[in-house]
This record gives C-alpha cells, sequence and structure tokens, in this order.
C-alpha cells in the first residue's frame, strides 16, 4: 500500500514538472508567472535527485557506507574532522554557491528566458550536478586529494600538469571579469562606492574582534558585522546626498579598477585574519540571507516574467554578447548548471568533513541542485523586468549610442519600447544619476532584486533595496577576489618554487610580494583593458571565463571517466562521458568561433584586423585611436589564450582515451590511488553534532 | 518550542564555527588524555587554536565563482 501510495506521488510530481516545463517551453504570451519556473525546477530536481543521482550512487559509485572517510580515518579535531552532514552541506554550499550563477542567467536573458532556464535545469542535473558528486567521490576514496593530484595520480604527469594550468589560468581570467562587474555597479555612482568601500574597514574591524578582542566568538563578531554594512549601506546615501563627500565617491572606471587592483593586492599579502576571514564570514551571512530573501519575495509575488521566451538575438547580433544561441549560451551560464571549478571544491576540501559516503549524494548532487536554483531566480529576477529597460541597462554605449535618445531609439526599433523618461525614473528612484550601459549584470540583477524586494517587503525603499543589492553582490565578489587571488600566490610560489626551492616559502616576504604581484597584474591587465573597451570589456571576458570553466569541469569529467573505466564501469562511463562529450563539443565550438569567425563582434582576429585596418586608414576619432593599439594586442592576446584552452582540453581528452584504451588491452596503466578499505567505527549517534 | 529555537542556535553555531574550540578541547579529551595519565602535549590555547584553524583553511581553495 506504501509503495503504490509513494509511486503516485512520484507520478504526480513528473506530469506536474513535465506540465511546468512544457508550459514555460510553449508558452507564446505576454507574460508567463514565475510560479511556472519555480514549479519546473523544483519537479525536475526531485526526479533527478531520487532516480537518476540515486541509481548512479548505487549502481555506478558503489557507495559503501560501511566504509571509514577520510574524516573518519585521519580525524585530527581540526581540518579533518567527521561532521553532520546538514553541517557539511551548509559549508559545502557556500564554498561553491558564487556570483557565476548570479551574472550568467543575466546575461544570458538576451536570448529570451527559455534556453538559458532548459540549460540551468537540465545542464545541471545531468552534468554539473553528477560532475561534483563523481568528484566528491572520488576525492573521498582518495584521502581528500585534489583535482590535480588525482589527475597526476590516476591518468599520468600530463593530466596533473594540465589541471593545474587550467586552474591557474581560469582563476585569473575569473577575478578579472568579476572586477570588472564591481567596477561597472561602482562608476559614477557614490552610493555604491561609498557602501563598497565601507566594507573593507568594517571586515577589519570584525577581524580584530575576533583575534584579539573576543577570539573566536564568531557569531558575535558577525552580528556586529552585518549591523555595520548596513549601516554603511544607509551612510551611502546619506554621501550621495552630500554636495562635498559625493565627489569623493564618484569615481570613473579607470581609477576605480586601480583601487581593485591595489585591494587584491593588500588582501593576498596582509595576514587573512585581519581582511580576507572576516570579510568571508560576512560574506557568507550576507549571500544565504540575500538568497533566502530573494526565494520568499519570489514565491510571495509571483511576479510575471515579461522577457519573451526566445529573442532575435539568438542569430548571434544581441548586444551584451556576440554570438549565436549554439553554442554561446552554454558558454555564458556556466556556473548555474555546470561549473569546473566546483570540482576543486568537491576534491580537497568538502571530504574532510564527510561523515560517511551515504551523504555524497545530497552534499554532492544536492549542493549543485541548490546553485542551480539560484541561477533560476537570477533568471527571474533578470526577465521580471520590461526587456526594453533590461537592454538599455545592459547594452553598452559603444553598440546601442552614447547618448541616451540613441539608446532608447536602437532599443526600441528591436521591438523592446522603452524611453528615456522611464529610464530617468527608474535611475531616479534606484537613487542613481543613470542606469544606461551599466554592463556586468550586477545593475541589471540589482534592480530586479530592488523592485522584487520593494514590492514584497516595501516600496518606498527602492533605493535602498537597491544599494543593498549591489553591496551584497559586490561583498562576496571581493571575497572571491581577494580569496582567488591569494590562491593563485600559492599556485604561483609552488610552480615557482620548482626553479628556485626558496620561493615556495609562503612566510617569505619578498617571494609574497613578488608573486602577489604577479597573480595581481595578470588579472589587472584583463581588468584594466575590461575598463577601457568601449564595448564595455564583459562581452569579451564573460566568454572567456565560460571557456575556461567549462574546460576545468570537461578537465575533471576526464578524470572521472578515466577512473570509471579504469575500475571495471566501463558500461556506465557514459554518466560521466556524456557530460563531458557535451562540454568538448561546446567549448571546441565556441573557441573555434572566437578564433575564426568574421563576425566583428565574435571573431577576435577579425575585430584585431578590422581595427588595425581602419587605425591605419585614420577614420578612428582620436579617443579611439590613442587605446586602439593595446584593443589590437588584447584581441590578439585572447585569440591564443582560447586556442591554448582548447589545446589543453584536447590533450588532456587524449591522455585520458590513451590510459583508457591501454587498461582495456591489458596493458599496465597507473595503478588506482584509492585509500584501502577500513571499516567504519562510527555510528548515528556516535557522531559529534 | 524552545527545543527547536536551542537547535536552531546549535546549528548556527556549528555552522559558522562559533563552537569549533569547544569541539576540538573535546576531541583532544577524548584521543590524548588516556586513562587519566598527562600524556604528550597541552591542546592549544583558544587564541592559538582559531590562528591555526584559520590559516590552514585559506590555505587552499574554499571559493568558487
Amino acid at each position: 500500500m506504501h509503495k503504490l501510495f509513494s509511486k503516485i506521488i512520484w507520478l504526480l510530481i513528473a506530469l506536474l514538472g513535465a506540465s511546468a516545463v512544457g508550459g514555460i517551453a510553449v508558452n507564446r504570451g505576454e507574460s508567463i508567472n514565475a510560479l511556472w519556473f519555480i514549479t519546473a525546477a523544483l519537479s525536475v530536481y526531485a526526479i533527478a535527485y531520487r532516480f537518476y543521482a540515486a541509481w548512479v550512487t548505487t549502481t555506478v559509485l558503489v557507495v559503501d557506507p560501511t566504509r571509514a572517510t577520510p574524516a573518519e580515518r585521519l580525524d585530527n579535531g581540526r581540518d579533518f574532522v567527521p561532521t553532520n552532514k546538514w553541517i557539511v552541506f551548509g559549508h559545502h554550499f557556500a564554498a561553491i554557491a558564487g556570483p557565476g550563477p548570479l551574472v550568467g542567467p543575466t546575461l544570458a536573458a538576451q536570448f529570451g528566458y527559455l534556453p538559458g532556464t532548459l540549460w540551468i535545469l537540465f545542464g545541471a542535473v545531468l552534468g554539473g550536478c553528477v560532475q561534483d558528486m563523481v568528484m566528491l567521490f572520488l576525492s573521498t576514496r582518495r584521502n581528500a586529494k585534489s583535482l590535480g593530484q588525482m589527475a597526476r595520480d590516476e591518468l599520468g604527469p600530463l593530466g596533473g600538469t594540465a589541471a593545474l594550468i587550467g586552474t591557474f589560468a581560469i582563476m585569473i581570467i575569473l577575478i578579472a571579469v568579476l572586477g570588472l562587474v564591481v567596477v561597472n555597479a561602482m562608476k559614477h555612482s557614490a552610493w555604491a562606492t561609498s557602501t563598497i568601500a565601507a566594507t573593507i574597514p568594517v571586515a577589519m574591524i570584525v577581524g580584530i574582534y575576533m583575534r584579539h578582542f573576543r577570539p573566536g566568538q564568531v557569531l558575535e563578531a558577525t552580528a556586529l558585522g552585518v549591523i555595520l554594512l548596513l549601516l554603511s549601506v544607509f551612510g551611502g546615501g546619506w554621501i550621495d546626498r552630500d554636495e562635498f563627500f559625493r565627489l569623493w565617491f564618484d569615481c570613473d572606471g579607470l581609477f576605480l579598477a586601480w583601487w581593485v587592483m591595489a585591494y587584491g593586492l593588500a588582501a593576498a599579502i596582509l595576514p587573512v585574519w585581519l581582511l580576507l576571514a572576516p570579510r568571508d564570514y560576512l560574506s557568507t551571512f550576507m549571500k544565504m540571507g540575500t538568497i533566502t530573501l530573494l526565494a520568499v519575495a519570489i514565491i510571495m509575488l509571483q511576479p510575471e516574467v515579461k522577457m519573451p521566451a526566445i529573442t532575435r538575438f539568438i542569430d548571434g547580433t544581441g548586444p551584451i554578447f556576440g554570438g549565436k544561441l549554439f553554442p554561446f549560451v552554454f558558454i555564458t551560464i556556466a556556473c548555474g548548471a555546470i561549473s569546473g571549478f566546483h570540482s576543486l571544491i568537491a576534491s580537497g576540501t568538502t571530504p574532510k568533513l564527510l561523515t560517511n559516503e551515504r551523504d555524497i549524494l545530497m552534499i554532492g548532487y544536492g549542493g549543485m541542485l541548490l546553485e542551480s536554483f539560484v541561477a533560476i531566480m537570477a533568471m527571474i529576477a533578470a526577465t521580471v523586468l520590461d526587456p526594453g529597460v533590461f537592454f538599455a541597462i545592459n547594452s553598452p554605449a559603444g553598440v546601442v549610442g552614447k547618448e541616451a535618445i540613441n539608446a532608447v531609439a536602437t532599443i526600441s526599433s528591436w521591438g523592446f519600447p522603452v524611453t528615456v523618461t522611464q529610464m530617468q525614473a527608474l535611475a531616479d528612484q534606484m537613487g542613481e544619476a543613470t542606469l544606461f550601459a551599466r554592463t556586468g549584470g550586477a545593475p541589471s540583477l540589482a534592480v530586479g532584486m530592488a523592485s522584487l524586494f520593494g514590492s514584497a517587503f516595501g516600496e518606498t525603499l527602492l533605493a535602498l533595496w537597491y544599494h543593498f543589492a549591489i553591496m551584497f553582490e559586490a561583498v562576496f565578489i571581493l571575497t572571491t577576489l581577494d580569496a582567488g587571488t591569494r590562491v593563485g600566490r600559492f599556485m604561483l610560489q609552488d610552480m615557482l618554487g620548482n626553479i628556485w626551492p626558496k620561493m615556495a616559502e609562503t612566510s617569505w616576504l619578498p617571494s609574497v610580494i613578488f608573486s602577489s604581484f604577479l597573480v595581481v597584474s595578470g588579472w589587472g591587465y584583463f581588468l584594466y583593458i575590461g575598463v577601457i573597451d568601449p564595448n564595455g570589456g564583459v562581452n569579451i571576458l564573460w566568454p572567456l571565463f565560460g571557456i575556461a570553466n567549462q574546460m576545468l569541469a570537461a578537465i575533471a569529467l576526464c578524470v572521472a571517466t578515466g577512473i570509471l573505466i579504469k575500475s571495471g564501469q566501463l558500461k556506465y562511463a557514459w554518466v560521466t562521458g556524456m557530460p563531458l562529450l557535451w562540454l568538448i563539443i561546446i567549448t571546441s565550438t565556441a573557441a573555434w568561433e572566437k578564433i575564426s569567425s568574421n563576425d566583428l563582434r565574435i571573431g577576435f582576429f577579425s575585430a584585431a584586423n578590422d581595427l588595425s585596418i581602419k587605425l591605419s586608414v585614420g577614420v578612428l576619432p582620436p579617443e579611439k585611436a590613442d587605446i586602439a593599439p593595446q584593443l589590437i594586442f588584447n584581441l590578439h592576446l585572447d585569440a591564443w589564450l582560447t586556442l591554448f584552452f582548447v589545446a589543453l582540453l584536447w590533450l588532456i581528452v587524449f591522455d585520458m582515451l590513451r590510459i583508457c584504451g591501454r587498461y582495456l588491452a591489458g596493458k599496465p596503466v597507473p595503478p588506482s590511488s584509492e585509500a584501502k578499505h577500513q571499516l567504519s567505527r562510527l555510528t548515528e549517534d556516535w557522531v559529534r553534532d | 518550542m524552545l527545543r527547536k529555537v536551542q537547535t536552531f542556535w546549535q546549528l548556527l553555531r556549528r555552522l559558522s564555527g562559533d563552537d569549533a574550540y569547544e569541539r576540538y578541547i573535546a576531541h583532544f579529551a577524548e584521543h590524548h588524555q588516556h586513562e587519566g595519565i598527562h600524556v604528550c602535549e597541552k591542546p592549544l590555547t583558544k587564541k592559538a587554536f582559531f590562528k591555526k584553524r584559520q590559516d590552514e583553511r585559506w590555505n587552499g581553495i574554499n571559493r568558487c565563482c
């Protein structure tokens, strides 16, 4: 009886999910309610979790609840600690959830709501979640080793080196693009700039409190920090209205970019307790709180999505970034569906806390499901805006024109009506001077969130909500930025240590300063170019980041597929092989188009040629002619970088196929690095929680 | 109701690492003080423990995109 009941329930969920997905797919009306998205997402997640993911853990991975995990065997009470599964879930989710799933869907909304939404749902359940879960499993079986170490042990030195270089490259591009998003959000906005600037001393106060005043009183210190952060949002409004202070914080992009670089350098060199760790505590609390608030607001309000299902820009002429629906919707969504970066958390970090292999399903697969849900909410927040407003905020001046009147004319001519008065009224409501050409995704997301929060929790406070949203995005973008710079520094010191061992000493100040400087110059260069680029820079940097991130995911899936085949699971190798194949197709196609396309807005080389011809003929306006040589050099650099990413990807794919071929032919391969089976002595009630 | 609030408070403390030192001391007592004889070293002080924990945590990748 009970079994039958459960079957009926699952059948109903399947029907509900199918009709919700079908509903959002075939709807061609004026608007569609956001509740359809939520329903479609939750049913797809439930079915995938209950059936596909559960089958993968029992049949393909064969998790063994009696087997002791590294947290139990290597328990030292500090970093290896068997921990309650909900706590591990919290830590894991806090670590994987960053600004990516908020920015990606916002940009991809230029194709309409449908393509992005479908990829966020199905890419996650078949690709991203599987990747995270399998990496968590493999690392748990290998004493919490990192992706790079596993690649080296199981495939050989080539795989290990490729994973290391891939990680380093993606870090540089990621930080640059995130820096650009923050700079664009702060540009000529005294309120946003002063609020974000205030988060630095706030973090330091919290750091000193936790270190010297009341050591280890994390919650007390965080509560203090959150109050100070909220005050800084209010304070920003006060500064914005003050004639004198306003000028201090009304800065242009380049000036802000230099400050972001200086901040990154300082954060990488200063001790972690002063800036990095307290900022991270604060950003985690803000992140969790705001995401919950967003979910509550969407469910309470049930807003109408006004963006069409599919826009004309699937032909590749979109203003936010150039390129057709295939493959660029996949490259742009990136983290919300599948993120290579997660494999670095799932290996190495999370396995040190995992008490039982049984929990891999919930933490690895479930964690990514939640991340995908965040991406769906970002998609909703972007598409509840009037499409005309959405395009006016996100289209760079280089595409739609510098003057507001030109911009609204161009955007309206695309069939997305918008007026200057409408945009000015919106800007006034949000407490900003203008909302035209505020590229990068953060301002449009903040407008979307502010209008949701405003209607749900008080319309009069729109400007406060807007700057609260900007502060929330900036706080954890800056956390990724400084944590990333620091990790990049460690990796670089490690690499330099191979040449001169003294460089590897993480406490030797000359080496610390030198390598931090190198890492900051790496991303600082791309940030600088992005800021001076009249097309906004995001249109170049985000696809580059997408390609790098999907490439890292492909490397992780290569390692996973190789290990599955080597452990005799050839018939199930498609579980990781299928998403791997798809990632190879989309990254290779995207890279090929970025290199060879004749479309000036897609192809790096053709854009560079066009620019150099115009420069030599002398048809460029003087301010553009000044920066043209730098832009041309950068386009060449981006093209070679893309080529390098794809070459790296194919190298590791062939290396994996070579190892698998040898294994299947019965020839010797690197042995499995799995730790020996040891019976777990932990029982449910024994776990310390 | 009170129980629920208590459980939530425990969860929050646990998630934020607020109770990490108490758990460390418990772990220490369990593993380092066999049969009441004073063995090996003393546990870290609260300040030293948090310093060490933080340094270890920020040595690798723990934040994502």
